[in-house]
């Protein structure tokens, strides 16, 4: 069984249902990326896992503990760390205080985390000082993972992050997320930029219409003729 | 409950309420409360328009009541023409100073491209124009003002029948709810409050110091009336006989001794004033409701809800929101306008300085929100209980005072003190009144019809 | 006369009417203003009590004032109700943050639209005014003491043999010294402390502050009492240097919801700025300059008019018209705060 686990999640923003018995999961030092086209509900998949919707179905659990009818912030609290795809960074704040802010549940010494994320994004340290809001897009991105990754997550679960970015800035951001795989976090992310994503995937779900399409390891759904054809554009 | 059913348990109530007070207190103050609350009335229904329809957070309800309530003197105040004379064409050069000034502003800022040639000519022209309206204004007002400054000092009006002044009073109000739509329309909902509660602000600053427009805080007293005076009627014979046929004979079957004669003819006069005034305004509440209902369910009051309750969905359907704002805001103001028109009429005097914003905007809220936002009846009922506990409020806690004799003396302090204060209970009562309202019973008395119901 | 003597009167005529009353009540607005930007940040509302509780702050140290007095407490030169402001700073907190549980909250948990906030804000208004009326009553009234000059016009014009005068209330540099220290204490706060940061932080991006952790209703209750704290200490300091009157209060509303605008609302420092340019333009514009350009002019020159630009009547017209400029030019004020 998966350290985070969503298993059959159907709900949607109190209208009608977005996601239909949609099932991911991810473990410990894992990739899992969600692809798929405009509107599969891609997004609300994975806020459903975070608790941020209405559920009418389904059950999220966390390391076997069933954390369904727990707020988003009880979830954060108990390591799952999510950075949204807009306005993940405070703007008007440093980039030091950013990352304070991400501590914040935290009572004891962050120094360590905050250096563990300034090796991991050694920019930031050079910018420290500056305003969030003055960054470049690429950077801000990691102004906001660097802020999920203050809590010290189990899980970082992250909504497109390299929408926006240029492609070099996106394979810099990939490279950093393996690393952070490394240290033996789950991570789940929704991704625009399929191929490239898979590729870096130890599993995939590719969603359609809110319902899991096709899931299996990374390399193997872009070795499927029938999801490159339809969703890798060839 | 249906709505028909709470708005007829609603009005009934109020209605007992208003004979109670006939009974208990006097029927002159029974009709006065009621007279102003038909005022109130239409106050609200304006205001019903700009929130309960649009949205709109008008906090400048104020303005709209004191240019109607000028329009009333400048409409029925005889001209002065010694002041005419003496500063009517300094004041003209003055107006056509400014509207060169800003004809000449709108040239410069349509015809010079944006560069620093433009800037400085635009300065010039605002500085000279400026120069021009100010010499001049203050050559007439000065003179104006100095024409029997204990009786007039201002320009006077038309000296047309007071009546006028009710549509000229809507006409006044609109445009000036144009001039403020300039400017604060298009805002978030704050800042639109904050902006027209500025400018009414301004309204009212104006009024109190441009002694050449309305005698500022000197007043304007003695407007004349629409209705008979009480002390004509008590001389009019089919008025004596009247009252006389009313009050028939004395217990005995005796005549009636003179003093009470004389009594009865004072109060019966004061009344029927009172009622002379209630059916005009009746009549304007009646025209007003039954305009008022019918744009609410008309396409057009069905577009300006659909704005209401989502203007994103409404500008990407291709609305003009703002334009359709501005119209909805003319238009509540117009009506607020023709009851601040109204209100001038039956006080027979305009004295800006009891424009506050308590009492003019924030009151009107009050019953727009009570009655039901949205709902024209409702903001008429609203406007009933609002005004009579306004009213109320002061005579009802000055006799739970008069209660209080058992525990407190009649020249302890606190006693006088709290009899001093027992004004400002209504204050309280109304803030009360407003949040638990909006807390338990956000939809008021009678509910916004659900858009499914017809 | 020389001219430079010219000069300088010019510049202490200047000092004396415009520079003075402009710092002192721009201070008030500032504080103010401050109380009203921190509401907006945080709740998301323009509250329309902001005035009453000034208001209501003032009574309840002119209570505790009166009190002291009857009890033979007095600071000397300073004014008791610097002593009673403490208290009166705690009791109007405790007032607000009660008025936030009973009224404000409920809306809060309801994701109400902040429109009914701000009815719900008028509804508080109604009853705070009514309460100070009935408590303290509608007459003005004057509760400084303690010494009133610092400087007295006389005694300066014989000290430096000027024709103009400088006089220094004590009240005045009472308000700026005490707005001073208020203000750096509350920037200290914003930008060092944990709770200070989760209020910028809050105010920046509620989402993601609630991802993050913290607190809304922790952050809301601060908010409310720093804000109560300072209405407190404005109005005070307003009712020290002029006098307190109920309605008067009310009428503040419209100069400091201008300051806040114009600062950039949201922006502590901007409604700073914006309290000291609202206050220096009412003041100057409705200054009539006829004697300074007497002096400053070179040769014997005396202007026809008074060269005033509004009569002071209009003080309100002078905020609304910065405003309204501010809401044309730079819809997000000084320091580019929130776009309502």
């Amino acid at each position: 069984m998966s350290y985070l686990i969503g298993e059959k999640l159907t709900g949607g923003y109190g209208g009608p249902d977005i996601i239909k018995d949609c099932t991911l999961s991810v473990d410990k030092g894992e990739i899992a990326v969600v692809v798929g086209p405009n509107g599969a509900g891609k997004s609300t998949a994975m806020k459903a896992l975070l608790g941020m919707l209405k559920l009418n179905g389904g059950s999220v659990k966390l390391d076997g503990q069933d954390i369904t009818s727990m707020s988003p912030q009880q979830r954060v609290a108990k390591g799952m760390a999510f950075v949204p795809q807009n306005k993940n960074v405070f703007v008007s704040m440093t980039v030091e205080e950013n990352l304070e802010m991400g501590a914040f549940l935290r009572r004891d010494d962050i120094t360590e985390t905050m250096e563990q994320i300034y090796d991991l994004f050694p920019i930031l340290k050079t910018k420290r000082r500056q305003v969030a809001g003055e960054l470049s897009g690429g950077q801000r991105q990691q102004v906001a993972v660097g802020r999920a990754l203050m809590t010290k997550p189990t899980v970082l679960m992250l909504d497109e992050p390299t929408a926006g970015v240029s492609p070099i800035v996106m394979d810099e951001l990939f490279d950093r997320i393996i690393e952070i795989k490394r240290s033996g976090i789950a991570i789940l992310m929704v991704e625009q930029n399929a191929r490239q994503a898979l590729n870096i995937a130890d599993i995939g779900f590719v969603l359609v219409t809110g319902e899991n399409r096709f899931t299996d390891s990374g390399d193997a759904l872009l070795a499927n003729e029938e999801v490159r054809k339809t969703f890798l554009g060839g | 409950m249906t709505n028909s059913k709470r708005a007829l348990i609603s009005f009934s109530i109020m209605a007992l309420m208003l004979i109670m007070v006939g009974y208990g207190q006097s029927w002159n103050v029974a009709l006065a409360i009621f007279n102003l609350c038909l005022i109130s009335a239409v106050m609200s229904m304006g205001l019903n328009m700009q929130w309960g329809y649009a949205g709109l957070f008008n906090a400048g309800v104020m303005a709209s009541t004191a240019i109607g309530g000028l329009t009333a003197v400048l409409i029925s105040y005889s001209p002065v023409s010694k002041a005419w004379s003496v500063g009517g064409s300094s004041l003209s050069a003055a107006l056509v100073s400014l509207l060169l000034t800003i004809i000449a502003s709108v040239v410069i800022w349509k015809k010079i491209p944006k560069s620093s040639k433009r800037t400085w000519s635009m300065t010039a022209v605002l500085l000279l124009g400026y120069g021009f309206i100010r010499f001049f204004y203050e050559q007439g007002t000065y003179a104006i003002e100095a024409v029997d400054p204990a009786k007039t000092g201002f320009l006077g009006g038309l000296g047309l029948p007071i009546l006028f002044s009710w549509l000229a009073g809507g006409v006044a109000a609109a445009g000036l709810a144009w001039l403020i739509g300039r400017i604060a329309l298009g805002l978030r909902s704050d800042y639109f409050a904050i902006a027209t509660l500025g400018i009414s602000e301004i309204m009212i600053s104006i009024l109190k110091n441009e002694d050449w427009l309305s005698r500022g805080v000197k007043n304007v007293t003695g407007l004349k009336r629409p209705v008979p005076y009480e002390v004509d009627l008590q001389q009019t014979e089919w008025f004596i006989n009247l009252v006389n046929w009313f009050y028939g004979t004395a217990d005995d079957g005796s005549a009636l001794s003179a003093d009470v004669m004389r009594e009865a003819l004072q109060l019966s006069a004061g009344v029927f004033v009172k009622l002379c005034y209630s059916v005009l305004f009746v009549a304007v509440v009646l025209i007003i409701l039954g305009f008022a209902t019918r744009a609410l369910n008309s396409p057009w009051g069905r577009m300006m809800r659909a704005i209401r309750d989502n203007e994103t969905a409404a500008s990407a359907m291709g609305k003009d929101i703002t334009s359709r704002h501005r119209q909805v805001f003319i238009i509540g103001s117009a009506v607020i306008g023709i009851s601040g028109a109204m209100l001038t009429t039956l006080d027979g005097q305009f004295t800006p300085g009891s424009y506050i914003p308590l009492r003019f905007t924030f009151l009107i809220w009050v019953m727009v929100i009570i009655g039901g936002s949205g709902n024209n009846l409702g903001s008429i009922i609203g406007a009933f209980i609002t005004w009579f506990v306004w009213i109320e409020a002061e005579p009802a806690s000055l006799w739970l005072l008069s209660n209080l004799d058992l525990f407190l003396d009649e020249t302890s302090p606190l006693k006088l003190h709290l009899q001093d204060v027992a004004p400002h209970m209504r204050m309280v009562l109304m803030g009360l009144i407003l949040v638990l309202v909006l807390r338990f019973s956000p939809k008021g008395i009678l509910p916004e019809k659900a858009p499914d119901h017809y | 006369m020389d001219y430079s003597t010219d000069l300088l009167n010019a510049l202490v005529l200047i000092t004396n009417y415009v520079l003075i009353p402009s710092i002192s009540y721009g201070s008030q607005l500032a504080l103010g203003a401050v109380g009203v930007t921190l509401v907006f940040g945080i709740l998301r509302f323009a509250n329309f009590a902001h005035g009453e509780v000034m208001s209501f702050g003032t009574m309840a140290t002119i209570f505790i004032t009166w009190w002291f007095q009857s009890m033979g407490i007095s600071m000397g030169a300073l004014p008791t109700a610097l002593l009673a402001l403490p208290f009166a700073i705690l009791i109007t907190a405790l007032l607000v943050v009660a008025i936030d549980k009973s009224i404000f909250s409920f809306y809060r948990i309801n994701k109400s639209r902040p429109v009914t906030f701000v009815v719900a804000s008028v509804g508080v208004m109604f009853m705070l005014n009514g309460l100070v009326r009935i408590l303290i009553g509608t007459d003005e009234i004057i509760f400084r003491d303690g010494q009133k000059f610092l400087i007295k016009a006389g005694a300066f014009k014989k000290m430096t043999g000027l024709s103009e005068g400088l006089a220094l209330k004590q009240t005045q540099v009472l308000t700026f010294v005490l707005a001073v220290i208020a203000v750096l204490a509350l920037l200290w706060f914003l930008q060092r402390t944990r709770t200070g940061k989760a209020m910028r932080a809050f105010s920046d991006n509620e989402d993601l502050a609630l991802l993050s952790g913290i607190n809304p209703e922790r952050v809301v209750l601060v908010t409310w009492i720093i804000a109560a704290s300072l209405a407190t200490l404005a109005g005070v300091l307003y009712g020290l240097d002029k006098s307190f009157k109920p309605l008067v209060y009310f009428h503040l509303l419209l100069p400091i919801f201008a300051a806040a605008i114009v600062g950039g609302i949201g922006q502590p420092l901007g409604a700073i700025l914006g309290g000291y340019v609202v206050a220096f333009s009412e003041i100057s514009a409705t200054y009539a300059f006829k004697k300074f350009i007497k002096y400053i002019y070179p040769g014997d020159f005396v202007p026809e008019g008074m060269l005033q630009f509004l009569t002071t009547e209009y003080k309100f017209a002078v905020s609304f018209l910065i405003l309204v400029l501010v809401l044309l030019v730079r819809p997000t004020g000084i320091l580019r705060g929130k776009v309502l």
